[in-house]
């Protein structure tokens, strides 16, 4: 299969090797490290991360960028709680947010694509306006009580070796999956690295590019949410300051996971490795003990600056970019 | 002029267009017959880009009439156009470069319920489109990894489906090689076959002859001339783009050749970069105009760029006279006095959204120093002497450089390396898209400037622009320079010759 050879999936490949080397090292250095259990919360305690950086991956292979994703989730995560306390039951307050979501995004890519403003700025505009919004809605952390919050956190896979597969990574992963069938197999998925790879031409060649620019927000804008519904009911309640700088994180995810800030080049199933690794890096540093949390930071910082070296190798060494 | 009949594919009749500042098209008629190669001949300005948009639906005209196989027709995007049988391929190849071939081919093409895409169905969409044109291209390769020829044929695979009855190409073979031309026209040839009206824009003349029955000639956005390519001799057709003769201009430039006496200003000794180019020594006189010829991909336009610090050579040294080594950076070839125009004007050589006058000081303003402002009054009053002096084609000196034609991009191109005053002057296809009146403006500034003392290098795929404008020609093959000839000795032949490798 010279497909599976192709160049443009080494960066990919690379994800998902650095992820397997971490995990051997975590492995061949902490005991009851190297399990599915370790695995199992990994992927619970990053789900809502993930989410988020799925949505992201959209925006960023436009050759865009989304910076209201935390104050989304923050929005989303008092909503949901303070409309538990008014007795809502959590399904119609997460599709209420679901659509508060895409509908907001939506509007920011309509803004972006139509007054031809820089996403940066709009997005930035967002992530105030939301952050502001929590506070209007609530300044205490509320917690979420009804019965269907803790239903959702019993719903559980067992996986071998005491391993779990909690309900948030049951969302995430089905999140995931949607999202890897919109960018490889619709018109709309195509036409994302379309824009994102030769904006000009992608006009030339039919692509409609405002319908994809607001679709593209809107789809941020509804896995924004729904990473603020998941955390939400991860944490059983809503905290006005919650998913605070999480946007670069997910941004973060976005990167290690292959995908060029430049757009119209990466794999949304990247971002899934690209986040793992993110979590993975703390889990390891907890796991010692004797580090502080700063070494997150720090080892983050570290991994990310040598992943984007290692992209623009590659990159230059076998043609995969946009250059011609 | 032709008669309206039935056969004919596309007929426009008294097509107006004008842009703030310019009548870009005035009453011009466009006849287009069935299954015929039609040449479309102009300078760069004359309306020939125009033209094309109004027909395909990228621009709406002013007046006039355009009818389709005899029906009157009105299109409002070019989507509409296409869906009436017209395609279009621009003359830059726009395509999406980091997406696979498949994806080029069918974007925007495919999609069934929901917008979901059966990639099955796109892969057996895409092989008959390249079969089609006989083609064989591995359809999951990005595009991008691909020859620019490969890229075109895509782009023309792409254009065309089974309903096409009118491909128009603009430009397509401004980045082929000899070789790769003559695969086009074979498969123009076979399209024209099938039935399909082909408009093809170029400005090689030789082309024209080539492959095209009729011709029509734009200047100044009205018609001058049209009929049968066989019965227009090249005199005739010279004569009705620019209304002079350029044999007159370049056998009078073969005439005046020099030999070199100038003081050497710039002197290579073995300069080059592994992979891109072997070690050469060459050196450029004051008041001598060097040729660099070669085939594409010989080395020609990297020449350049070592000399001018743009790709840092891996050995040797460059000399100034009187300034000792350079090369280190273009700022640092800047400062010591030399100017390169790129090739890549649209990439390389300007700053699109920039107006006319700060493209071209811009430049001079890196020489100055940032602290050392250019005052408005003074970028004017240069601005303005360049745009005379070359004869730029622009309203004024604040038009956005994006909105002006290639020609006269290239000429702002040109200005901006002259107005930071420069000793040697590097200049890489300086005529590439330039429509014949241009080209010989060009050939005759170039003299100019050499009679004033500036040691001048030109790249060119030209050859006859080679001969006729060098007093030493340098020649590259297979990225190595293979020898200099000079004086009486540059003749086409013998440069034919030496790329080609008879002389052992």
């Amino acid at each position: 299969m010279s497909a599976l050879l192709n160049k443009k999936y080494l960066p990919f490949y690379a994800t998902v090797l650095v992820f397997v080397a971490i995990f051997l090292i975590g492995g061949a250095t902490y005991r009851n490290f190297l399990s599915m259990r370790v695995l199992g919360n990994i992927l619970a305690d990053n789900s809502f991360i993930i989410i988020a950086a799925t949505g992201a991956t959209f925006v960023i292979l436009s050759g865009g960028i989304d910076l209201s994703i935390g104050s989304m989730i923050g929005f989303v995560g008092v909503s949901v709680a303070v409309l538990d306390s008014l007795g809502w039951d959590p399904l119609s307050s997460a599709i209420l947010m679901l659509i508060f979501g895409f509908a907001f995004g939506a509007f920011q890519g309509w803004v972006i694509d139509s007054l031809d403003i820089q996403p940066f700025i709009i997005t930035l505009a967002g992530l105030f306006l939301l952050r502001g919004l929590c506070f209007m809605v609530t300044v205490n952390a509320v917690p979420i009580t009804h019965e269907w919050a803790d239903l959702y956190s019993d719903i559980r896979i067992r996986l071998p070796g005491k391993g779990l597969l909690r309900s948030s990574a049951m969302v995430m992963l089905a999140s995931l999956a949607v999202a890897i069938f919109i960018a490889h197999f619709t018109r709309f998925g195509t036409n994302v690295y379309a824009i994102g790879g030769d904006r000009e031409s992608a006009r030339l060649m039919g692509v409609n590019i405002r319908r994809t620019t607001v679709m593209v927000y809107a789809v941020a804008g509804f896995y924004s949410a729904l990473a603020g519904v998941v955390y939400a009911l991860y944490t059983k309640s809503g905290y006005p300051l919650a998913g605070n700088t999480l946007e670069l994180s997910a941004i973060a995810s976005v990167v290690l996971g292959g995908t060029l800030l430049t757009g119209g080049v990466g794999m949304v199933a990247g971002t899934l490795f690209g986040g793992m690794i993110l979590g993975l890096i703390s889990t390891l540093i907890i796991f010692n003990g004797s580090l502080n949390s700063a070494w997150i930071l720090i080892s983050s910082g570290v991994l990310l600056f040598g992943f984007i070296v290692l992209h623009r190798f590659l990159v230059s060494s076998f043609d995969i970019g946009n250059g011609r | 002029m032709q008669k309206e009949t039935p056969q004919s594919a596309v007929t426009m009749r008294g097509i107006r267009k004008a842009f703030p500042g310019v009548q870009a098209l005035d009453d011009v008629d466009f006849d287009l017959g069935a299954s015929e190669i039609h040449a479309l001949l102009g300078e760069n300005g004359a309306g020939k880009s125009t033209l094309i948009k109004v027909l395909t639906g990228a621009l709406a005209r002013d007046g006039g009439e355009i009818a389709l196989q005899g029906q009157p027709v009105e299109f409002a995007s070019t989507g509409e156009a296409q869906a009436a049988g017209i395609s279009t391929v621009y003359q830059e190849v726009n395509l999406i470069p980091a997406m696979s071939v498949l994806q080029n081919l069918t974007l925007g093409k495919t999609g069934g319920r929901f917008g979901v895409i059966s990639w099955r169905r796109a892969r057996a969409q895409a092989q008959e489109k390249l079969d089609r044109l006989g083609l064989k291209v591995d359809l999951d390769r990005a595009l991008g990894s691909h020859s620019v020829a490969v890229q075109q044929m895509v782009a023309i695979a792409r254009a065309l489906d089974a309903e096409t009855r009118v491909l128009v190409l603009d430009e397509p073979t401004a980045s082929l090689d000899a070789q790769e031309t003559s695969a086009l026209f074979e498969v123009m040839r076979s399209l024209k076959e099938r039935g399909i009206s082909i408009v093809f824009i170029t400005h090689f003349l030789d082309q024209v002859y080539e492959i095209s029955d009729r011709l029509t000639v734009l200047r100044n956005g009205r018609k001058v001339g049209s009929g049968r390519t066989a019965e227009t001799g090249r005199q005739e057709l010279i004569a009705m783009m620019i209304g002079r003769e350029l044999g007159e201009v370049e056998a009078a430039f073969a005439g005046e050749r020099r030999a070199a006496e100038g003081e050497p200003v710039l002197t290579a000794r073995n300069v080059g970069r592994k992979r891109l180019l072997q070690p050469f020594d060459l050196e450029l006189r004051a008041g001598e105009a060097v040729g660099l010829s070669g085939l594409l991909g010989s080395g020609r336009t990297e020449m350049t760029k070592l000399l001018f610090g743009a790709i840092r050579p891996d050995s040797g040294t460059l000399e100034m006279r009187g300034k000792g080594r350079v090369g280190a950076s273009p700022g640092a070839s800047l400062e010591a006095g030399m100017a390169l125009c790129p090739e890549d004007r649209k990439a390389e050589g300007l700053v699109g959204e920039l107006s006319v006058r700060e493209n071209i000081v811009l430049s001079m303003q890196a020489k100055r120093g940032w602290l050392n402002r250019v005052s408005r009054a003074e970028q004017e009053k240069i601005a303005d002497e360049m745009i005379r002096a070359l004869a730029i084609a622009t309203p004024d000196a604040e038009k956005p450089v994006r909105q002006l034609s290639g020609g006269n991009q290239q000429k702002v191109v040109l200005a901006r390396a002259l107005a930071s005053q420069p000793r040697i002057l590097l200049l890489d296809e300086p005529t590439r898209g330039i429509d014949v009146g241009a080209h010989a403006e060009i050939l005759v500034l170039i003299r100019k400037l050499c009679a004033e003392g500036l040691a001048l290098l030109v790249a060119s795929s030209e050859i006859d622009e080679v001969v006729s404008s060098s007093d030493r020609v340098v020649v590259l093959r297979d990225r190595r320079k293979i020898g200099e000839i000079s004086g009486g000795e540059i003749t086409r032949d013998n440069i034919v010759t030496m790329i080609a490798g008879n002389d052992g």
